[in-house]
């Protein structure tokens, strides 16, 4: 198997883009992308797109494009694993370098959201769930987040307090991000006085609608160490996972098992153990998302993600500092898009690129991208060599 | 030996006060309350229909009947608020009571009389040996135009019995039916609410049908108004039913137990036979009842039955009719109301 | 046209009916093909009893297409008697004194509909084990 590195990242604007399409975003991420890489080379296009069928009508991305992209001599595909497709259309890119099927293989996550109404959104994020058994009874995305959260509150007694802390960390993060949707801090009050979405998650405990795309170009070690344009850094280690989507069907309401086996799978693979990860972007979609991959990934132990966060352990300048982006939360959500922007904001960190939010010193860190409530979920280990 | 094997009730918990009705419309309570007898009235939620309210009912009947659901060769559900105007809400029962497939279901319309019709079907069926256990349902959630007189009792619920030949809890002794074609209450296809003969509905429909039914099946048994200790009426208002009873020589002990109206609202083709199931919630065994429905249009079903010892033994199996009535009780503004029964029009 | 999308699931929707494992006895709701305890393939009908209590739930006020003229309303995970979980609609409820561990049973109710002359799509929910 071949080592994989990533020699460019391309990243839009995250946000409610009126006067740009799906394809128009897709195509702009990859131009930065490739900008940044300083190669045209592309052998593999790999495509993670949630739901571009019910938010603008429109299938068959891959052809899409890699015709707006003027590559229709290499093969593209697309691929969906809710909110981890992006996730997973990195893993499939490592796939095509690892074998050697391709040199370069480039990965675009995107999603287009705001062309639909928001009973329209709701229903197309809904469909993360199980159609015949929860979606069908009226539960939402953020409403199956909402039944886990009461579930931990209960079991451990996380607070609401605690909660909104999340928020308002990756905010604070985010405000440093020019990229982010919404790049302003907030305070814990304006997160608890924010309109009841699905009791007990409120507005600001939910990441937004957002439209957004971002790319990574992948190779082999050997062929990144011949670009030489920037510090190499390495995909050491990824892992997928899955596990019943019903929430209903599954063991335990209060640990994510997908995450933790995607992310011991990732571990094994990059020969390490949590505590040689510096930082991490992890899928807060939810504050309570955080709080529950924490502690699943083994970084904090179960019931202590709330607790933590109040005491600073995730923070930019914490022991742990968890989304330096700012977030699913600040940063925007477009969700076959947030597995690869993790990638990016990774990638950065370790190149030591990302001005006010940089962390010093980071050389390992992990990327967890999880799919609906997670019933998937993907997991990146990155270093710079 | 044919009879009445199992009873059951639904009644939505939503109740609507006639002040919180006059409130909107400029009415007078007052003469609603003290002409009408009529004080309060059920309210089905957004997600209770015919259909819905049939099977809480039916189920409840099965639990007392406790009999294996595929043992009904019959189901036959009366209301004139069928969900659907074409597509049967029989198979739907039927379907989630789990007597599918081997079954003949039909949907019976008669106004408020459609619920006993179908108890005259079915214990006819079963008294020929056609099928051991027959299924009959009394179900609405009728709408009356905002504003008009049947806004403030036009109400929701459900009741059912099972007929059967084998552990009879009231047995049937004797039936006789008043039709004739008096048109006094209508809705037309299409039509939203209702229209009615106003006074008209009184003396030549309710009471001459009620009349009619009454003497002829006494004629035909050769009872007496005071062999009965129980009665139950048609109850469109508070009112009708107890002025009627009394002008035909019954008396307020008889008719008691069966009179929800006040409090229920009437439930159209399930007011009389919720009337009988709450009469058999409190009877004992060998009482003699009559029971005489009325549906607009017009008609009346007579029914006589005697309770047996087996009425006490499963009556706890499922929740009486004044629990039903009584019970986890919540009241709504006019607003509410007119949302929930779709009086509010949104945009298609 | 949701019609025989929602037509297939009549028995679980109608009438909750699972199937049994013939070989260790777990009870799968909806039916599967395959047991995930044991992965035996042999099962028998039964039907759940509709009782259980409340682990989990939330109150949905942003609802999904189809869903919006009855906000607020609220949806858990109820674990039956018979040990399976099930996710649905708590109706004739108070929402405010709703609690994990509430008694409920199953109702047979209305779910939604495909527009005012379409397809009425009934189902299970759940309400307060009250007796009534």
């Amino acid at each position: 198997m071949k080592e994989i590195a990533v020699i460019g990242i391309g990243i839009t604007k995250f946000g409610e883009l009126w006067e740009k399409s799906l394809r128009d975003i897709a195509v702009e991420s990859a131009i930065n992308c490739l900008e940044d890489a300083g190669t045209d080379r592309i052998d593999s296009i790999n495509i993670g797109c949630m739901s571009s069928g019910l938010f603008i009508g429109q299938e068959h991305l891959a052809s899409l494009i890699a015709d707006y992209l003027g590559r229709l001599d290499i093969p593209s595909s697309r691929v969906e694993s809710a909110c981890a497709s992006g996730g997973l259309a990195v893993r499939n890119a490592c796939m095509e370098i690892a074998t050697g099927v391709s040199d370069y293989a480039l990965a675009i996550g995107v999603e287009k959201m705001t062309d639909v109404s928001i009973g329209k959104a709701t229903y197309a994020l809904a469909t993360v769930a199980d159609q015949d058994y929860e979606a069908f009874h009226g539960i939402t995305f953020p409403g199956l987040y909402a039944m886990l959260a009461r579930a931990h509150m209960e079991r451990y007694g996380t607070t609401r307090e605690q909660l909104a802390q999340v928020s308002v960390k990756n905010h604070y993060n985010g405000s440093m991000n020019p990229n982010a949707q919404f790049p302003f801090k907030i305070t814990r009050d304006t997160v608890l006085n924010s309109t009841m979405i699905a009791d007990p998650l409120r507005l600001l405990d939910c990441s937004p609608v957002t439209d957004g795309a971002a790319a990574v170009l992948l190779t082999t070690v050997e062929e990144a160490k011949k670009l030489k344009k920037h510090p190499l850094v390495v995909i050491s280690g990824f892992g997928s996972a899955a596990d019943a989507i019903a929430l209903c069907h599954r063991k335990e309401l209060t640990e994510l098992m997908a995450v933790k086996k995607s992310v011991a799978k990732a571990l094994k693979m990059a020969g390490k153990t949590i505590d040689d990860i510096d930082f991490a972007e992890v899928h807060d979609c939810f504050t309570i998302a955080e709080i529950l991959v924490l502690e699943s990934m083994g970084v904090i132990g179960p019931g202590k993600g709330g607790p933590a966060t109040v005491d600073g352990y995730t923070a930019l300048d914490g022991k742990f500092p968890v989304n330096p982006s700012g977030g699913l939360k600040s940063k925007g959500h477009p969700v076959g898009a947030t597995g690869v922007a993790q990638i990016f904001e990774l990638v950065n960190q370790l190149r030591g690129n990302s001005g006010k939010r940089q962390i010093p010193g980071v050389k390992t860190g992990l990327a967890q991208n999880m799919g609906g409530s997670g019933g998937s979920s993907v997991c990146h280990i990155l270093e710079a060599k | 030996m044919v009879g009445i094997i199992g009873y059951g009730t639904q009644i939505p918990r939503y109740r609507i006060k006639v002040e919180e009705i006059a409130k909107v419309w400029g009415a007078d309570a007052e003469a609603l309350t003290q002409g009408l007898n009529l004080y309060e009235k059920s309210v089905p939620a957004p997600d209770e229909d015919c259909t819905t309210l049939s099977v809480g009912a039916a189920k409840n009947a099965l639990a007392r009947a406790g009999i294996d659901p595929a043992l009904i060769g019959a189901v036959y559900v009366g209301s004139e608020s069928h969900p659907y105007a074409v597509k049967p809400t029989g198979t739907i029962v039927s379907e989630a009571l789990g007597i599918c497939p081997y079954v003949h279901t039909a949907d019976l319309e008669f106004s408020c009389k459609a619920g006993t019709e179908g108890m005259f079907i079915a214990l006819h069926l079963v008294k020929t040996g056609v099928m051991k256990c027959a299924l009959a349902i009394g179900a609405d959630t009728s709408k009356g135009t905002p504003g008009d007189a049947l806004e403030y009792s036009a109400s929701a619920g459900a009741a059912a019995f099972i007929m059967g030949t084998e552990n009879i809890v009231a047995e049937l002794l004797d039936t006789h039916c008043y039709m004739t074609d008096t048109p006094d209450f209508w809705r037309r296809e299409n039509a939203r609410y209702p229209e009615h003969g106003g006074r008209f509905a009184g003396k030549p429909a309710y009471q001459k049908h009620v009349f009619g039914a009454v003497e002829a099946i006494l004629e035909k048994t050769g009872m007496k108004p005071k062999d009965f200790d129980y009665l139950i009426f048609h109850q469109p208002n508070g009112k009708f039913p107890v002025q009627t009873a009394k002008q035909l020589g019954f008396t307020e002990a008889q008719y008691r137990y069966g009179l929800l109206t006040p409090t229920l609202g009437n439930t159209y083709s399930g007011s009389s036979p919720m009337g009988l199931a709450a009469t058999l919630d409190e009877a004992g065994p060998d009482q003699l009842i009559l029971l005489v429905s009325y549906g607009s249009g017009a008609g009346s079903d007579a029914f006589v039955f005697r309770t047996t010892k087996h009425l006490l033994k499963n009556r706890d199996m499922a929740p009486r009719v004044r629990k039903q009535l009584n019970e986890h009780l919540k009241y709504l503004e006019y607003g509410e109301y007119a949302k929930f029964r779709g009086k509010i029009l949104k945009p298609e | 046209m949701n019609v025989p999308r929602h037509w297939r699931e009549t028995p679980e929707r109608y009438r909750m009916e699972a199937a049994k494992c013939r070989k260790c006895g777990k009870i799968s709701f909806p039916a599967r093909l395959i047991c995930p305890a044991c992965s035996n393939k042999v099962f028998d009908k039964t039907n759940l009893s509709g009782k259980g209590k409340l682990l989990t739930y939330t109150i949905i006020r942003t609802a999904p297409e189809g869903f919006e003229d009855i906000v607020p309303y609220a949806v858990g995970i109820v674990e039956m008697e018979e040990g399976v979980r099930v996710m649905g609609q708590i109706t004739d409820c108070d929402l405010a004194n709703l609690k994990t561990g509430d008694k409920l049973i199953s109702k047979f109710r209305r779910m939604n509909e495909e527009g005012k002359t379409g397809l009425i799509m009934y189902s299970y929910k759940f309400v307060p084990d009250v007796g009534i």
